[in-house]
């Protein structure tokens, strides 16, 4: 199962280079990104039910954004933050996969000078 | 004159009974391109040992008009026979019945022999090939998952428990051979998985084949569950039959012993290793070339490769290797690997098997996705394996040995018996890159040439400490050894540990980061 002439791959560990072979498993992960909170993404795979909003909309603390179901579970989106609506990448019936951006926000920033 | 009649009836019963779930349903299974479950407990068992029980049980079902159906030895054969002339107890689920699937006396059937092999203090294999749990008995059948997962954890660490899956076993099924020792597994035939690619289809919407979720590439590969892959049911009766000769058949016994052989490896010890501690070998040929017949019994190749577990033989007795594998992630040690050595160390403490660890690894894999995965609890199992064994262990430190990587690959502190290292060998804090970037960072950084003052600066470090003499000026290593003499000094270490005691304070029992 082993190649006769691997290719190696540089590997750092403690800014130190090393010459060795990557795993699948190590080739198969996902590199981490910080949250951005104005995304709202599908945190399992469903359906859309239901979407209250529409681009441009201002929005309010608790406002709802949409009606989620997975897992035979009914759950409604909320907004986290004053804001609005940038852009609604959903629509009602759709199916989504694990992680995918519904609803695009935009945060209020307040000035407070 | 009716001696021979009730004879020949009960001639007639068992020829019926063995027919399983008859012609049709075996002329299935042979197309699938699987064995039978008798023709496999044949091919495990040594020639003609094997005892059956319990062939004329029935099931109990009342429900769905089960009382009509007639299922031969619900669907699970048990019995006895012997493997190198020892005994061992074992059973194989009967697909051609109903599936393979389990009901209560199917369970009881199970239950009944594991009960025998734990008194008996005798070895237990367990061919799963069942469709999981028989709808048509309701809880009657969860309870008899539940009675045989209970059985699993009363004899772990008491006598060796082999899971082989040889056809599907999901749901709840799978959780018995998590519980044991050892899972075999078959390209193309085995299947385990929680869920299966329907449900995850209409509940979540993901498309994904049964090979793909969870076959058996993909457990010896990505989850760990397995630790032997084979490509046809005979290398897996191979690598059983292989596995059995290394351990000892119960934790009050040692492993068979076979007469010391000399290595036989093609290439000289000296000759493995690189000089320049930047670039991979494969650690196996370092085993190969100290164990008898430079024979190596890899466990969980395929997974977590930057560490690497199995049993090989120094003067007849069996050992188990634990070793970083620098031709992997250059040998660091992540989530994954500790989980697997952890494992293995706890596996040979309770069944008396001396630990021979060889070290070469540069630290910890750095990344958000180990820190986040917990490589924390995952590597704190490896101390605690090592910490808790108190079965003979012996280290022999090739190359790298830098910080927590160094106290947690079997070192003095953690109790290692013996401790030896190689002239090539670098204890240290970290690497001399890493170190002389802090320990003279104000040098570097004042440089009129920074580059070429951390390069003064790392051979600095790289004299002064990437060597085994500090270590070895301080006893936490017994000896700088010659490359050459590593066989003979495990051979003498192993000798001397024969009698070793280790008391440790009485409890009931630890409590390791799972």
């Amino acid at each position: 199962m082993e190649d006769k002439k691997p290719k190696y791959e540089v590997f750092v560990v403690n800014t130190a280079q090393y010459y060795t072979l990557h795993t699948k498993k190590y080739g198969l992960r996902k590199k981490w990104q910080a949250d951005d909170p104005n995304e709202i993404r599908s945190v399992i795979p469903g359906t859309i039910l239901e979407v209250y909003v529409k681009a441009g909309q201002d929005l309010a603390v608790g406002d709802k954004l949409l009606k989620y179901e997975a897992m035979k579970m009914q759950t409604i989106l909320e907004v986290p933050f004053q804001g609005t609506v940038k852009k609604v990448l959903v629509s009602e019936g759709d199916k989504v996969k694990k992680d995918q951006v519904l609803i695009l926000l935009e945060e209020l920033n307040e000035d407070l000078t | 004159m009716s001696l021979k009649r009730n004879i020949l009836d009960l001639r007639r019963r068992k020829k019926e009974a063995q027919q399983g779930g008859g012609e049709a349903a075996i002329g299935k299974q042979v197309a699938m391109g699987k064995k039978t479950a008798r023709e496999r407990i044949k091919a495990i068992l040594d020639e003609n040992s094997f005892h059956e029980y319990d062939l004329f049980v029935e099931h109990t079902g009342k429900d769905f008009d089960m009382e009509k159906k007639v299922l031969h030895g619900d669907g699970v054969i048990i019995g006895t026979g012997t493997m190198y002339n020892q005994p061992v107890c074992i059973y194989a689920q009967d697909f051609t019945v109903a599936g393979g699937s389990l009901g209560l006396m199917h369970a009881r059937k199970i239950t009944k022999i594991m009960d025998h092999a734990l008194k008996m203090r005798v070895p237990i294999i367990g061919i799963n090939d069942s469709g999981g749990a028989r709808i048509q008995e309701g809880v009657n059948s969860l309870a008899g998952y539940g009675e045989i997962f209970y059985r699993n954890t009363e004899a772990s660490g008491v006598i060796p428990q082999l899971s082989v899956i040889l056809g599907p076993c999901a749901g709840g099924a799978v959780y018995s051979p998590a519980l044991t020792d050892f899972v075999f597994v078959v390209e193309n035939i085995s299947k385990m998985f929680i869920t299966g690619p329907g449900v995850i289809k209409t509940v979540l919407g993901e498309e994904i084949s049964m090979e793909e979720l969870g076959g058996a590439l993909v457990h010896s590969e990505i989850t760990g569950n397995a630790h032997f892959y084979a490509l046809s049911e005979d290398d897996c009766f191979e690598q059983i039959k292989k596995l059995i000769s290394y351990i000892p058949w119960n934790n009050t016994q040692k492993a068979l012993r076979f007469p010391t052989q000399a290595p036989n490896f093609s290439v000289s010890i000296e000759d493995i290793v690189p000089s320049d501690p930047h670039y991979p070998y494969d650690i196996r040929d370092i085993i190969k070339a100290v164990s008898d017949s430079s024979d190596f019994f890899e466990i969980m190749e395929l997974f977590a490769r930057n560490i690497v577990i199995g049993f090989g033989r120094i003067a007849g007795n069996t050992v188990g290797f634990v070793a970083n594998q620098p031709m992997y992630l250059a040998g660091v040690l992540d989530c994954d690997s500790s989980d697997k050595a952890a494992r293995f160390i706890r596996y040979c403490d309770a069944f008396n098997i001396p630990i021979v660890t060889l070290e070469d690894m540069p630290g910890y894999l750095p990344g958000v996705d180990q820190e986040h995965a917990g490589v924390i609890r995952h590597g704190a199992k490896l101390l605690y394996a090592y910490s808790e064994a108190t079965v003979p262990k012996v280290t022999v430190i090739i190359r790298k040995a830098y910080g927590g990587g160094y106290i947690a690959m079997n070192s003095r502190h953690l109790g290692a018996d013996f401790v030896y290292a190689w002239p090539t060998a670098e204890i240290a804090v970290m690497g001399p890159e890493g170190a002389a970037n802090i320990v003279f960072r104000k040098e570097i950084d004042e440089a009129e040439n920074p580059a070429e003052m951390r390069k003064q600066k790392v051979q600095e470090y790289k004299d002064k400490f990437a060597n085994p003499f500090v270590a070895a000026s301080k006893g936490y290593i017994d000896e700088v050894i010659e490359p050459l003499e590593t066989r003979a000094r495990l051979i003498h270490s192993l000798e001397i540990s024969e009698h070793k005691v280790d008391k440790r304070p009485a409890k009931k029992h630890g409590i390791p980061p799972f």
